[in-house]
């Protein structure tokens, strides 16, 4: 277990830490670390590190390891913890927008959920929709779980969910159009 | 002529590190009537008002202007000095460079040149001062008391053994407040009810104490050492005069009806005493609920009663009563969980109770019998968890302040589950354990021995299954969820104030504070006070706090009361409204503007230009009543009734003088 | 009346069933649900994970093409593009600029001035449990029924503005007018875990399974959900966490507009109750006898 070096450790993440809490809209010190929101997290129980440790990384200026964690990417946005906390902290927001800012810093601790999100999102750049039958098949040959979910797929097929041609919609240049505008704004996809 | 002295503070660095005083000092000396300038580091000191006394003489100064913090902290200590060096204490002015200058400024040059400004204009006003001369008003020798829990108990008993009358009203048909409710008090583990009741025996049979119990203060008008107070008394239907508390009447009543002192746990009878040891020991009707006062039926209880006593047509009666000194005691309440935390069930677990309600099932007399059982089925609860903080320290849904008792009653209530179920599993759910006061820490100490665990972090759900309630909580020592399966939990909620204690202020005056406690004058150095003069604080209704802390408050009152009352007369403050009767037309607009009521027309006679003897009406102000609040200048259209000490002219004086 | 219909990618494909309730429901009410020409994916959660623009434009196009046709309301179905639609909403509203910067990306005017509504509040409370009444000839008497909201119809609460996050009421009254029986349980609104399910597979079974037992101990019979999501994750995934987790669930799910329409007479075979992974068929038909022989008696 290393040990955490103050204020040098504080000094060097601080800018960085309070231009991420501003993104998300939260105000670092009003967290109290008393635990509501990770007792309530339906995920905690898989998180590396509870809701509330990343908070206490992000108070402590340990940046890098909070970006490092399982948990931001774990995070379901379900909104539990910032319903539940007593100081009204947007504790999913900030889940978010570190998320972010590890895929911007290329820390990819859950490759499978960033994998997911990749194509799900150029499926949409593609096709203007989420056709689910190219997101599974993609996913699986690209998390090379190439028989993951077989059996309910071919369920699928038989009642008529899953389409082997995708649904495209009319204008797929606006939806291209859309994301290269957001990428020149910043993040990438 | 006046013959002015200004001297500019600087409060150590508070005014200096901002504003140059020197420089103030320097530019006053040129003010018009000026005869003297000069700054001081303070003011306020020894050296700094013999240095006043000083130049009083050396320069034969017949008005003051000190220019350093709000006339709130030292104008009063000014005022001496003046009467101490001879003068009119009210031949002084004070300006506010601290709060309104320094204190809000950072640019020297600026907040200079202001504090310039704003002494130029203390000096215009104070060469228009006239002396005044304070009159004085009776001190009526008697207390009341509002609220009969430990805090006003304590503070009516403190003031009746000095020697002073002292009515104590209470809403309930019995005192005690909370305190006979619980069970034992921590440190000690004393048996509440056995030493609340005592004093609740001493209050009833004090000479110099008149109880009023089951009534409400419903009007307050005047003044310190005068204050007029209507007290209503609520019908009791049964006359306590014939009654000897045999509870017959109770035994026979035939409608039950959900007990307010059990926390609707257990039933009392519509003809009740709230507990055993009420005082007064004399039931109520409630007439809500009864079958007689409500449907006209039954009348079982007058049927049975050896003296008589029940009073159908029985209805609220009012007495008047003038007061020197009100002391407020009417404490706290328990924040409504049940209406903001979803999380825990809003109210529909019955087995997810409050402290309150431990305290009524542990307490021998409660009841349960002081058996620990679950509401829900009535079997003994093997595994209990504690909430603590539950609208406690939470600005999101609850009070945003800590509610000071709940880690000392929590680690008591695990103590005391434990020692009850030898077997059992205690859990406490908590963020910090605050054990100030003496003996507290061991305490909390001697409830880890006993087993309890406690689990630092708040809880997020509260579910059932099955017969069991699921706690989903978080340890944040080895940063894990941890979810508990119990067959009971106790909330520590929070303390607020008591229900109807806003308007109650109101009614007597004064303000309560954000969060709805009654404000104290000053925080650290005047607690049992109130901003309003002879308006006092014991206990919890002033904040939080458990019972040593509310005795020792309570204590604190009645001595404040006490140096009160030990007075025949009081000094009043000589800026009152004045009519010039010269301008006076007599047409009474002042009247009905005045907050106090203190104008009245009055008749005097005189003779007009032509020599004859003429009568007619004039605005007259009741200096002991009058507060110097200035509304009725505002409104005299003629200008002929004026504020002493703010007269128009000097207020315009003021203004003038910024464009010189 | 005319609402718009913003379906979302899964309502013709994996949650088919819904989008057929829904338009079944709409049809027996008297209302028209008109799809949004050329609708895009909303982006649901894999847009917010990535970047935050992106994540208020897809939604944004399709609200403006809603506006620009000159819907007043839009009918959600699906709980990811509501709360997605709510979040650009919301931001557009607070922030003049933001407005503007989501019309740049889209290149549309955005005026962020059209009602949106979750199907279920569309039913539950626009129009209202008592004009839904009057079309339940086939009441659902005695069905053991735990309504599941899931995370993103009713927070976060300032957002979806819809019901009390902690403990949502209307598709409990929905199921009560229909003559069910709706079930206290705990974990009305626990997260299901959403697309884990994939990516994280033991992750998102374990949420499933937390939310199928508490349901099960409560006594209910079958589930019914408001997100296609939600849906097909408790319903699809059944089998494979009993082979995973040793568990041996058999609750069926519904979307709630498909026992709507049940209570409303149409047929499972209308509806296409045989696409469920679980099936339902033996608990309806012992349902609407139910419900028959209370109704005859």
């Amino acid at each position: 277990m290393e040990k955490v070096c103050l204020p040098s450790i504080s000094g060097k993440n601080h800018q960085d830490i309070q231009h991420l809490a501003k993104e998300a809209g939260v105000e670092l010190t009003k967290c109290y670390q008393c635990g509501k929101c990770s007792a309530g997290c339906p995920v905690g129980f898989a998180m590396d590190e509870s809701p509330r440790r990343v908070i206490r990384l992000l108070q402590l200026g340990l940046l890098d390891e909070a970006l490092k964690t399982h948990s931001i990417w774990l995070c379901a946005t379900c909104d539990t913890c910032s319903t539940r906390c007593p100081n009204g902290i947007a504790v999913a927001a900030l889940m978010d927008t570190l998320r972010q800012e590890a895929k911007r810093r290329s820390i990819i601790t859950e490759k499978n959920i960033n994998l997911f999100n990749e194509i799900f999102l150029s499926n949409v750049k593609m096709f203007g929709r989420s056709p689910e039958v190219i997101l599974s098949g993609l996913y699986n040959l690209k998390s090379g779980n190439l028989f993951q979910d077989a059996d309910a797929g071919s369920h699928l097929f038989k009642t008529g969910k899953a389409h082997i041609l995708p649904s495209k919609i009319k204008n797929t240049q606006a939806i291209k159009r859309i994301f290269a505008k957001c990428l020149e704004k910043g993040g990438q996809h | 002529m006046k013959r002015i002295g200004v001297f500019i503070c600087h409060c150590g660095s508070n005014i200096a590190a901002t504003v140059d005083c020197a420089k103030v000092a320097e530019a006053a000396q040129a003010f018009p009537g000026v005869s003297f300038s000069s700054d001081y580091k303070y003011m306020c000191s020894e050296p700094g008002q013999e240095f006043i006394k000083d130049s009083i003489k050396k320069y034969d100064l017949n008005a003051i202007v000190v220019a350093s913090c709000t006339p709130r902290m030292h104008e009063h200590t000014f005022r001496k000095t003046l009467a101490n060096g001879g003068l009119n204490p009210y031949m002084f002015e004070m300006t506010n460079l601290r709060e309104q200058c320094s204190w809000v400024h950072s640019d020297i040059e600026k907040a200079t040149a202001k504090a310039i400004d704003l002494v130029r204009m203390s000096v215009a006003k104070v060469a228009k001062n006239e002396e005044l001369f304070s009159s004085t008003i009776p001190m009526h020798k008697k207390a009341l008391v509002i609220g009969a829990g430990i805090a006003g108990m304590q503070a009516a008993l403190d003031i009746a053994d000095a020697g002073h009358k002292v009515v104590l009203v209470d809403r309930e048909p019995t005192i005690g407040g909370k305190m006979p409710m619980l069970d034992k008090t921590f440190p000690t583990m004393d048996c509440s009810a056995c030493i609340s009741t005592p004093k609740m025996v001493e209050v009833a049979q004090h000479p110099n104490i008149e109880l009023m119990a089951y009534s409400e203060v419903v009007e307050i008008n005047g003044f310190i050492g005068n204050f007029d107070v209507t007290i209503k008394t609520k019908a009791k239907y049964v006359d306590h005069a014939k009654c000897t508390g045999c509870g017959l009447c109770e035994t026979k009543c035939p409608k039950k009806v959900p007990n307010e002192y059990d926390l609707g746990m257990g039933l009392r009878s519509c003809i009740y005493k709230p507990f055993a040891q009420a005082v007064p020991n004399k039931p109520v009707i409630d007439a809500q609920n009864c079958r007689k006062l409500v449907e006209g039926k039954c009348g079982v209880c007058a049927k049975v009663c050896p003296t008589g006593a029940i009073k159908y047509d029985d209805t609220e009666s009012f007495t008047t009563d003038t007061f020197g000194a009100i002391v407020m005691a009417t404490g706290y309440d328990l924040f409504k969980w049940e209406d903001v935390y979803g999380e825990y069930g809003y109210g529909k677990y019955p087995d997810v109770v409050t402290g309150l309600h431990f305290e009524r099932m542990v307490n021998a007399s409660g009841p349960t019998g002081g058996k620990l059982k679950r509401p829900s089925d009535g079997t003994t609860p093997k595994t209990v968890v504690f909430i603590k903080c539950v609208g406690s320290r939470d600005s999101a849904k609850g009070k945003s302040y800590c509610s000071r008792a709940c880690c000392m009653y929590t680690a008591k209530h695990a103590h005391q589950f434990l020692d009850k179920t030898p077997d059992g599993n205690a859990y406490v759910f908590y963020m910090d354990v605050r054990t100030p006061g003496k003996g507290y820490d061991e305490f909390y100490e001697s409830t880890l021995r006993d087993g309890a665990v406690y689990l630092r972090g708040r809880v997020s759900k509260i579910y059932q299954e099955g017969g069991k309630l699921i706690i989903k909580g978080e340890d944040s020592l080895i940063g894990k969820q941890v979810e508990v399966t119990a067959d009971m939990v106790v909330l520590a909620t929070a303390m607020v104030p008591s229900a109807g204690s806003r308007q109650l202020a109101q009614t007597v005056g004064f303000l309560p504070d954000l969060n709805g406690w009654y404000q104290e004058a000053h925080p650290k150095l005047r607690p049992v006070e109130t901003p309003t003069a002879g308006v006092f604080l014991a206990g919890a209704c002033q904040g939080p706090k458990d019972i040593p802390d509310s005795v020792a408050q309570a204590g604190a009152a009645a001595a404040k009361v006490c140096g009160l009352l030990s007075k025949s007369q009081l000094e009043t403050n000589p800026m009152t409204a004045k009519t010039n009767t010269a301008i006076c037309s007599g047409c009474g607009t002042c009247i009905p503007v005045c907050p106090y009521k203190a104008i009245q027309l009055e008749s005097i006679t005189e003779r007009d230009h032509h020599g004859h003897r003429i009568t007619r009406n004039v605005a007259s102000v009741n200096n002991g009543l009058c507060q110097g609040c200035g509304a009725c200048t505002v409104i005299c259209r003629p200008g002929a009734i004026d504020l002493q000490g703010f007269k128009n002219d000097q207020i315009l004086e003021e203004v003038d003088s910024l464009w010189m | 009346m005319k609402y718009a219909y913003y379906p979302g990618c899964s309502l013709d494909a994996t949650g088919v069933e819904f989008d057929t309730s829904n338009k079944l429901v709409a049809k027996k009410m008297g209302f028209d649900l008109v799809e949004i020409p050329d609708w895009n994916c909303c982006g649901a959660s894999s847009a917010h994970a990535v970047n935050h623009m992106l994540a208020l434009a897809l939604p944004a196009r399709n609200l403006a093409i809603a506006e620009a046709e000159g819907f007043d309301t839009v009918a959600i179905p699906c709980a990811a593009c509501f709360a997605r639609c709510k979040t650009t909403a919301f931001e557009a509203q607070s922030s003049p600029e933001t407005k503007a910067k989501i019309s740049d990306i889209i290149e549309m005017d955005y005026q962020a001035n059209i009602e949106i509504l979750s199907f279920l509040d569309l039913l539950g409370k626009k129009i209202g449990l008592d004009k839904i009444k009057p079309h339940v000839i086939k009441p659902l008497t005695g069905l053991k029924i735990a309504s599941y909201y899931g995370c993103l119809l009713v927070r976060p609460a300032k957002i979806a503005q819809s019901d009390d996050p902690e403990n949502p009421m209307v598709m409990d009254n929905i199921m009560a007018v229909l003559g069910a029986d709706p079930v206290e349980w705990g974990y009305k609104t626990e997260c299901c875990g959403a697309s884990h399910v994939m990516p994280v597979p033991k992750v998102g079974q374990q949420m499933i399974h937390d939310i199928l037992k508490n349901a099960q101990i409560n006594g209910a019979e079958a589930i019914s959900t408001a997100c296609p999501l939600c849906m097909i994750n408790l319903d699809m995934r059944q089998k494979q966490l009993n082979a995973q987790l040793g568990t041996n669930f058999n609750i069926p799910i519904f979307h709630f507009t498909e026992l709507v329409a049940l209570s409303f007479g149409y047929s499972p075979k209308e509806i296409g109750l045989s696409k469920h992974f679980v099936s339902s068929e033996n608990l309806i038909k012992d349902t609407l006898s139910t419900g028959a022989r209370s109704d005859g008696a």
